[in-house]
């Protein structure tokens, strides 16, 4: 038995042993302990370092505001957590722990250097001295923050645990399981509602674990609350253990964070660790308590210094005495209650300080009766003890006057500032806060979602005040449910009301200087550095916040907040509500990214589309590359080849013989209807009324302002029948714009929008033997030139499957794109492949298609346009219907910035040496020796080397580029200048002659 | 996660659903051949940028993938009002909004 733990008492089971290390070495704790409580039971308060100071630090809170305990824990490879809060860790078998921020040993830290230099890390020390020599900055000052900054060291294994997500739908979501959330899932369930009751704590209760005391409806707590939960649970509410409301988000939707495997000795197959839920509940009733503020006294760190609160629950909860010697101080009644159940547990009671000058009789009194000396209207200057408190230095405080100090010896320091209201949840919805001036602190104010507030959340205190408006905001909530309900009047026995006073720093006689008082334990703010940040211009309490680093720390300020706002509302000279609280966000405590994440990992982070040629390609060993959301075959190495060398040798084999590629990813829309035409002439810039059916163009589409959308071959299937295909990545925009239009502009048009992307697999045979491969294929259509010129369409059969066969070539060679059902499109591929066997067949990925297409100067949307390039800039003037009276984007042609001199237009580069491919997105200068920073002239946006034409080939987008032809350009890089000349974008049979097959 | 009623579903359902289309009643000129240059470039780029209280588009495109057009207050991000494409413009009195 640990010399701290009483035996039987607490809720831990004293019949099973765990065994778990921290830092090392080996101890044993009981079935239900903390970590943080199982240490504390071994008499062990030292628990880690402060993150500027290395100052020794231990638990100050016995739940999760905890700042200071925080532990890296592991169970093996990518099971590493940081900044695990030890008061919230539950102990499993074989839970290796280790403390954090140190450097050696805990009790040993070198880091500690700044904590005796700690004069020179003043509040905002990070924008007073890394400011210059600017050069120092990469070498000398990035190095060292980046090595001080962050708690904890990150795990580097990728996390092999499951995380789950869940939505869930309830009438009344509760959250909190302490009196108020109990009696208002209770009243509300009794009623008919369907209620989830959560709670992050591993049991349910809230404070009523702490308070075995108190009697319930002529019950004793814990067997009141026993008898509750079974109820609950008969009723049919969900109750909820281990689950944080991390976000209170719009119309009542709540984020909880449930935890599951943390506390299990082994994780059981396929269970996930976390699973996130997302809640959408008719009305919502926050019971979240209210959170214990520190006193701000020089020295309130030490380990062994915590809250009165935590001490009480350590005591009951796990049966545990957190010190042999403790003096209270305080200026809340509460802390007595701590004081008085410490004594009876066999702690020493040195003395209770009280701030304020007339406690309430009835404690002083039972204080007397416990023989406890009580020293009321005193403050606390000092503690003193190296790795934990070891003695406590008080003065009476008389009309602001501080008297003579006195020691007072102690192994644990109990302090109490009253009680802050918990509302983060509330906060997130946007509601406002209330200043209560008589209890000064926030309440809740006007509310924006769904919601009541119950018990300590807005500022009720005691046992019978919490029960009793619990009962009444379930009540309420289930008569806006539409049920009928009445809320019961608890009995309560012993009950543990009390009220207090708020201070900002306690009274001291001590050098200002010389005092370190703590507001913020994480981050070592102290109430000189609010004070401090005030002085220097911080006024609004969000410019103190980020300056101080107060309340910026993983606790988020749930111990920091409102004593920071009362030193600074007192250091600016306003009233706290004028100075305001900065705002609080969601997660209401630190959540995984796992838990977020959720099923979006991995293979399911994100769907993969793959083409029905995608099999054959994966087993003729294709590369890949992911276009959109697609992968798409990129190069077929053969033989060990690179990159380079496949694409050379399939650019050559399609140019000289025959070439197949998969264009299944093509988007395809279909625009059918009386009134297709005419929608095609108000969408595409081109005209389409005297497009013959079984004629196609290449159509261009144009944003309103005039900036080129989209491109594609569309092909006439019939007067009311257009097979329009779009960019790969454009499918999706390109049809939302065009049932934009339909519906809401030109909704009188008769036409129907159909996306065809997946219904069609596409096959693109390209080379000048490209039509002996597929004549002996197709039936129902004559593939003579002059039956099927170039830029035509046929439905027809080929290889005896329906198909909508196109003429037309996107590598300037002799083309035909092959439309068949998507569930044929391997047979297809697989008889092209074989008819083409004779002939040299060779299948090519998207390198491939980008170099032949480079080399005739097609474009690619989005490569070498960026939505700021119209038609004339690319060349594509052409393609505009000027006839047509309008089309999307017509106007804009004529827009003043639209037909400047000097736009940039897309043009051809060769660079003087052949050898030299010029880089992707590289910048264009036309003066090489100007001074820098050099005017930029344009940019690289496609660039090969183009196996054809035995030399690298570019296109870019220049200033007046096409008044430049033949003139050198310059591209400053790296390892020099390259020297390019423009030319046009056409390198490969600018005639076209190789389409006259 | 807002909630989103589809006036051509006529239900409520999870924003997931829905996509976001801009400020509602700017109607394309019939003849913008006709529009200067300011009052082209006022269709094309000028929006209210309401505080409170905006009129815009949503369409509903995992689902009936119709326009609808909305009336939702960008302070407190509730929804006051959805409507079909084409309805008249509801005003805001009859909304229970100040003006």
């Amino acid at each position: 038995m640990s010399r701290f733990r009483l035996p039987g008492k607490g809720r831990v089971n004293h019949a099973e042993t765990v065994r778990f290390s921290f830092d090392g070495k080996a101890y044993e704790g009981l079935r239900g302990d903390t970590v943080a409580s199982a240490l504390l039971a071994h008499g062990i308060h030292l628990m880690g370092r402060s993150f500027k100071y290395h100052r020794p630090r231990g638990p100050v809170t016995a739940d999760s505001a905890e700042p200071n305990a925080l532990i890296g824990t592991s169970r093996g490879p990518g099971r590493f957590e940081p900044n695990t809060r030890a008061t919230v860790q539950e102990l499993r078998q074989g839970l290796e722990c280790e403390s954090q921020n140190r450097l050696g040993s805990l009790a040993f830290d070198l880091g500690a250097v700044n904590d005796a230099l700690h004069p020179l890390f003043p509040a905002g020390f990070y924008y007073k001295t890394f400011m210059w020599p600017r050069s120092f900055w990469d070498r000398l000052y990035e190095p060292i923050i980046r090595r001080a900054a962050g708690l904890g060291r990150a795990p580097s294994e990728v996390d092999p645990d499951i995380y789950a997500s869940r939505y869930l739908h309830t009438d009344l979501l509760v959250v909190g399981a302490g009196p108020s959330g109990l009696m208002a899932a209770l009243v509300a369930a009794r009623a008919g509602a369907r209620v989830t009751l959560v709670d992050e704590n591993p049991e349910m209760g809230g404070a009523i674990l702490s308070d075995p005391g108190v009697g319930i409806d002529g019950q004793p707590a814990w067997d009141w609350l026993a008898q509750t939960l079974e109820e609950l649970a008969s009723l049919g509410v969900r109750l909820m253990t281990r689950t944080t409301a991390i976000g209170y988000y719009h119309q009542n939707m709540i984020g909880l964070c449930e935890k599951i495997t943390d506390h299990l000795d082994t994780i059981p197959d396929g269970a996930p660790r976390e699973r996130m839920w997302r809640v959408r509940a008719t009305r919502v009733v926050l019971a979240q308590g209210a959170l214990e503020k520190p006193l701000v006294f020089h020295g309130n760190d030490r380990p062994g210094v915590m809250l009165a609160g935590a001490a009480q629950s350590y005591l009951h909860r796990w049966g545990v005495r957190v010190g042999d010697r403790a003096v209270i101080v305080t200026s809340h009644d509460s802390a007595y209650f701590t004081a008085f159940d410490l004594a009876e547990a066999g702690t020493k009671v040195v003395a209770i300080i009280d701030t304020r000058e007339a406690p309430p009789e009835a404690l002083r009194a039972e204080a007397r009766a416990r023989g406890i000396e009580l020293l009321a209207g005193h403050t606390v200057t000092g503690t003193k003890g190296r790795l934990r408190v070891a003695s406590v230095t008080v003065n009476p405080v008389e009309a602001g006057r501080i008297g003579d100090p006195r020691m007072l010896h102690c192994d644990c320091l109990l302090m109490s500032g009253g009680w802050t209201p918990s509302l983060h949840l509330f906060s997130h919805t946007k509601a406002s806060l209330a200043w209560d001036e008589q209890s000064r602190t926030f309440l809740p104010g006007r509310m924006t979602e769904e919601c009541h507030i119950a018990g300590a959340g807005r500022g009720l205190w005691g046992y019978l005040d919490a029960l009793s408006d619990g009962a009444e905001a379930g009540a309420a909530a289930a008569r806006a449910l539409g049920q009928e309900a009445e809320a019961p009047t608890p009995a309560v026995a012993h009950d543990r009301a009390g009220t207090g006073e708020s201070h900002k720093e306690l009274p001291t006689d001590r050098t200002s200087s010389r005092v370190r008082a703590f507001i913020d334990f994480q981050n070592d703010v102290t109430a000189k550095d609010i004070r401090l940040a005030v002085r220097e211009g911080m006024r609004s309490i969000e410019h103190v916040k980020r300056y101080t680093t107060n309340g910026m720390a993983t606790d988020q300020g749930k111990m920091s907040s409102i004593n920071g706002l009362m030193i600074a509302a007192d250091a600016v000279g306003k009233a706290p509500p004028e100075v305001g609280l900065t705002t609080f966000r969601p997660p209401y405590t630190p959540t995984t990214f796992g838990a977020f994440a959720g099923y979006h990992k991995g293979a399911t982070f994100e769907v993969t589309r793959a083409t029905p040629i995608d099999g054959w390609a994966e087993e003729n060993g294709a590369v890949y590359e992911p276009v959109s959301l697609w992968r798409r075959a990129w190069y077929f190495p053969q033989g060990g080849e690179d990159m380079d060398r496949a694409v050379a040798r399939e650019c050559r084999a399609t140019r000289e013989g025959v070439g197949i590629f998969d264009a299944s990813t093509l988007g395809k829309i279909e625009v059918a209807g009386p009134d297709a035409v005419e929608f095609m002439n108000r969408m595409y810039t081109n005209p389409w009324t005297k497009l013959a059916p079984g004629r196609c163009r290449y159509g261009v589409l144009l944003g309103e302002d005039g900036y080129i959308r989209d491109d594609g071959v569309i092909g006439r299937l019939g007067p009311d029948l257009f097979h329009v295909t779009t960019t790969t990545g454009g499918a999706a925009r390109v049809l939302n714009m065009m049932e934009d239009y339909l519906q809401t502009e030109w909704p009188d048009l008769d036409v129907w929008l159909t996306s065809t992307t997946e219904q069609w697999a596409t096959v693109a045979l390209n080379g000048p033997k490209a039509r002996k491969v597929l004549e002996g294929l197709v039936e129902g259509a004559d593939m003579s030139a002059e039956a099927m010129p170039h830029m035509s369409v046929a439905e027809c059969r080929v290889a005896g499957f329906k198909a909508r066969l196109f003429r037309l070539s996107f590598t300037g060679e002799l083309g035909f794109e092959i439309n068949v059902p998507a569930r044929h499109g391997r047979a297809l591929w697989e008889a092209l492949m074989q008819a083409g066997q004779p002939h040299g067949i060779c299948a090519y990925g998207t390198e491939t298609m980008h170099v032949l297409r480079a080399e005739k100067g097609f474009i690619i949307i989005g490569q070498d346009t960026d939505g700021t390039v119209a038609p004339e800039d690319a060349g594509l003037g052409w393609a505009i219907g000027k006839k047509k009276p309008d089309f999307v984007g017509k106007r804009s042609l004529a827009r003043p910035d639209l037909v400047a001199e000097g736009r940039k237009q897309l043009v051809g580069l060769l660079t003087e040496d052949g050898h030299v491919k010029l880089e992707e997105g590289a910048q264009i200068v036309f003066d090489p020796d100007q001074p820098k920073p050099m005017k930029m002239v344009g940019h690289v946006t496609s660039s090969y080397h183009s196996a054809t034409l035995g030399r690298s080939i570019a296109m870019a987008l220049i200033e007046g580029g096409r008044d430049r032809m033949g003139e050198t350009v310059h591209v400053p890089m790296p390892d020099g200048v390259v020297r390019a000349k423009v030319t046009s974008t056409a390198f490969y049979d600018p005639d076209g002659d190789r389409l006259k097959l | 996660m807002l909630l989103i009623h589809c006036p051509y579903c006529d239900e409520t359902l999870p924003e997931a659903e829905f996509a976001y289309a801009g400020e509602a009643h700017i109607i394309r000129p019939a003849d913008p051949s006709t529009l200067t240059d300011e009052e082209w470039r006022d269709f094309l780029f000028i929006r209210s940028n309401a505080r409170g209280p905006h009129y815009e588009r949503w369409r509903h495109v995992h689902g009936c993938a119709r326009f609808f057009n909305a009336v939702r207050d960008t302070v407190s991000d509730r929804f006051l009002l959805t409507y079909k494409a084409g309805e008249k413009r509801p005003d805001l009195a009859s909304l229970g909004v100040a003006e």
